[in-house]
């Protein structure tokens, strides 16, 4: 087997590519530079007496700029295109986009109906307005579905994420199997890690640990955040200065060392992320009891049996996920007992656990200053003013008059923290913390591969750049969104 | 004012002391107190000889008592072996008993023993500092006026292209953690087998190997562009775009004035307008931003001390983290809630100041 180009027998392309490219930039910076004198172009008064002007250099260059971007775009769309015909024979690249068709049919399937059905689906829909939303949703769409995909249903992967192959320690993408066999795929699409593992195939594993923990996470720390949020900035006084100062404190704490505080073996040892579990996990069950009970307290007939359903489920799903095998928590030394093995629904690794506590713990204080912040300023509204008059609850004024306008500024906050949760979570695994060694999350891969940085960069490179496009399409999402939005 | 800062200092001192008490809880659990006597001792100890180990040292005495001894508010603890050696926590084995002191805390000014470095506290923590120092004013004189400008430039013609590719460069920079921008920059930029630095050695534009050095152990005694160049820029580059962000929406809104407004209609230079007069206005809330960013400028010298190898504070942090270290752990924490606050005190006291619209009670 002959290793892999990255573009195989559609290089012919590449010069052009490369051109169109260096181009762009090029004018792009002229552009720039031309528009600090802004030139505008000659006027010539029309007989019917309307004006015209012309373009002038700057819309002369911005034509150029458009003309070349829509090249380089279709070129690289050749070479995805290419990837389906040829797989292979289009080269790394080629392979790569043929290996994720799953993904890209899940995407312009997501993408047709959004845009047909826009007028209908509110601020989602208004998405698809924005040029940067969509780009920005695009992209983390994409690794969403690959990690659905690659870590649920198990087909976008060549290899297996953890078994070794013999010759294959850190060879370079697109390296043949010394020794494959006949229905193994034949090549190291992304090449090998330095325990001659499949970098393309953890890439895809550990997009699946983002995909889990980073929006769930950001999920709970905002359902706290909420819950504490809101009466601290209604009610002020005593209430709000005691949480203050507790969110404070947490903020005070440089993450680093939290987590290196909060998440080591001999922490888990000792139950803590156990009680910080069965503590953190509990304010989604109190908000929606909350919630509901203020909106519907007057008709007790349907209140009663609608909380009992809801909590019953709640709380099946709360005590599955704070129990382990019976217990919630299970020291050396002591045991406290947790539903049984029998109606446990799901384990959660205790590694997991304790990442996922420890991020929720670090994100809940700052989506705590800003609801208590934005409902400080939505209490004073003629709105909230009506209602209490009206003589609503101080609850129902929180949840069903200040939250649903405070909505904006929030949506686009968990974009970005969704964002940041998964920066924290690179974080962990590249301190080594939390994960097993051998978990193919983008942070620790990062971490094992920064040894042999300057030797084999590949092994680092590609997780660090999955990571680094998820975040940027989460913030160029929360940027769309903001300006959405922002519109009405 | 002044009223306003003693407050401050007081609420600043409570943070201090829970803080630094829950530091004290977490590492003087049981299993973490395992772990420190078997890594100081050795791995086979038996549950007893740990125990016993632990109870000589003063580790075993409730935990009110240590952070009493630790403040220096609490007589430090004596052992006395069944041999006759007596050693406590403020004096050594073989000490005269006139020169035995009772308190030895950080109100005597006594920071403790680092277990790994064994050294005193103080010292190892003031040269770490010290480097770690060198490397932030370094950032910051890269980061804040790289920042200002671009958010500057940005926001003076707000939409324009100029603003749209400045904007987008700062959102790629808050979108690239500072483990993602120092492995790419590594790799590009610092491998004598990848990256561009093969083909300028080639070229024979640069005389070394590399364009620039992967590590930044060098710079410690040394630095200069070559060795401390990317460690500068990766921890500046993740702080700029949110400072330039915010640079940018101030100098929009001071755009949009009327006062503004009134300087263009008299017909003042357009780059006079932003130097003389947009400029002063749009400038105080980025100086509460930056002051706020350097708290999170902190993660960021972690990341990138341990990524680059240079053993400053960062450095120190994860060490004592990973080893357990109790007391060199508290101090780190008090120097890094210390900076928290009062960066915090600053730019609450800096904004007054620059803004005479408001007034503090």
């Amino acid at each position: 087997m002959e290793p892999l180009t990255w573009t195989g027998s559609l290089s012919f392309l590449n010069i052009l590519f490369q051109g169109a490219l260096v181009l762009l930039m090029l004018m792009v910076v002229v552009q720039i530079l031309v528009s600090f004198f802004a030139t505008v172009g000659a006027r010539a008064v029309n007989p019917d007496g309307s004006l015209s002007a012309s373009s002038g250099v700057s819309g002369f260059v911005g034509m150029i700029v458009n003309g070349l971007f829509w090249i380089t775009l279709g070129l690289l769309l050749v070479y995805l295109a290419g990837g389906f015909m040829m797989g292979t024979n289009a080269g790394i690249i080629g392979a790569v986009s043929r290996q994720m068709l799953p993904v890209w049919l899940a995407l312009v399937v997501t993408f047709i109906l959004s845009i047909t059905y826009k007028r209908k689906l509110g601020l989602y829909g208004k998405l698809f307005d924005s040029t940067v939303g969509m780009i920005g949703f695009a992209i983390v769409m994409f690794w969403v579905f690959t990690g659905i995909f690659g870590g649920v249903f198990d087909i976008l992967v060549t290899h297996d994420s953890l078994s070794q192959m013999s010759g294959m320690k850190n060879k370079l993408p697109g390296t043949p199997l010394a020794r494959a066999g006949e229905e193994e795929f034949q090549w190291f699409l992304l090449g090998g890690d330095n325990l001659a593992r499949d970098v393309f195939s953890r890439l895809i594993k550990g997009s699946w640990v983002v995909v889990q923990i980073a929006p769930l996470a950001t999920l709970f720390a905002f359902m706290v955040g909420i819950t504490l949020g809101l009466p601290a900035g209604y009610y002020g006084g005593r209430l709000d200065t005691f949480l203050s100062f507790l969110a404070n404190l947490i903020l005070a704490f440089p993450v680093i060392l939290l987590f290196y505080l909060l998440v080591t073996p001999e922490i888990v040892q000792t139950g803590i992320p156990n009680y910080m579990a069965v503590f953190l996990f509990v304010f989604p069950l109190v908000f929606v009891t909350i919630l509901l009970n203020s909106r519907y307290y007057t008709q007790p007939s349907f209140r009663t049996p609608l909380l009992f359903v809801v909590l019953g489920v709640l709380g099946w799903l709360y005590l599955s996920l704070v129990s382990t095998n019976g217990a919630i928590v299970d020291a050396p030394t002591y045991r406290i007992p947790g539903l049984p093995a029998v109606i446990d629904l799901f384990d959660i690794d205790p590694g997991i656990l304790v990442v996922f506590v420890s991020v929720v713990f670090v994100n809940s204080p700052t989506v705590f200053r800003i609801v208590r912040g934005l409902a400080m300023d939505i209490k004073t509204r003629d709105y909230v003013a009506a209602a209490q008059t009206r003589g609503e609850g101080p609850w129902y004024i929180m949840l069903w008059e200040i939250l649903p306008n405070a909505r904006g500024p929030l949506i686009v906050d968990f974009c970005l923290r969704i964002g940041y949760t998964t920066i924290l979570l690179g974080t962990l695994g590249f301190f080594g913390l939390g994960l097993e060694s051998e978990s193919p999350d983008w942070g620790s891969t990062i971490n094992a591969g920064r040894r042999l940085l300057s030797l084999y960069p590949h092994a680092a490179i590609a997780p660090a750049l999955a990571l680094l496009s998820l975040v940027l399409g989460l913030n160029l999402l929360a940027d769309g969104l903001r300006e959405e939005s922002l519109r009405d | 004012m002044g009223i306003f800062i003693l407050r401050r200092l007081g609420v600043m001192l409570l943070t201090a002391l829970c803080l630094t008490f829950i530091v004290f809880w977490l590492t003087n659990l049981y299993p973490n107190l395992e772990k420190l006597a078997k890594t100081q001792g050795n791995f086979r100890m038996s549950d007893a000889a740990v125990e016993s180990y632990l109870g000589n040292r003063g580790y075993l005495q409730p935990t009110w008592d240590k952070f009493g001894e630790w403040l220096g508010v609490m007589p430090g603890w004596v052992t006395e072996t069944e041999d006759g050696k007596v050693f406590g926590r403020c004096f050594q084995d073989g000490t005269p008993e006139e020169e035995r002191a009772t308190f030895c805390g950080i109100l005597q000014g006594d920071w403790g023993v680092s277990t790994v470095f064994k050294d005193d506290v103080s010292s190892t923590l003031l040269t770490r500092l010290a480097l770690t120092g060198k490397l932030m004013l370094w950032v910051l004189i890269l980061m804040v006026p790289t920042a200002l400008i671009v958010g500057v430039l940005a926001g003076m013609k707000e939409g324009s292209k100029l603003d749209r590719s400045l904007s987008t460069f700062s959102i790629a920079t808050t979108a690239t953690p500072e483990y993602v921008s120092g492995v790419i920059f590594i790799a590009v930029l610092a491998s004598s087998r990848f990256g561009i630095s093969p083909w300028l050695a080639d070229m024979g534009w640069i005389d070394s190997k590399t364009l620039f050095l992967g590590s930044a152990t060098s710079a410690m005694e040394d630095a200069n562009f070559w060795n401390f160049f990317l460690p500068v820029l990766t921890i500046s580059l993740y702080g700029m775009g949110y400072i330039a962000r915010m640079t940018r929406a101030s100098m929009t809104e001071v755009m949009t004035a009327q006062y503004i407004r009134t300087a263009r209609l008299k017909g003042v230079k357009f780059s006079d307008i932003v130097l003389k007069h947009a400029l002063r206005n749009a400038l105080i809330a980025p100086f509460t931003v930056i002051m706020l960013q350097i708290p999170w400028l902190l993660n960021g010298v972690v990341i990138v001390e341990t990524l680059f190898n240079y053993k400053g504070f960062g450095w120190l942090l994860v060490q004592a983290a990973s080893n357990n270290d109790i007391e060199l752990l508290l101090a780190v924490s008090v120097v890094s809630v210390v900076v928290v606050l009062v960066t915090q005190l600053i730019s609450d006291i800096g904004y007054v100041y620059l803004n005479p619209r408001i007034r503090i009670t």
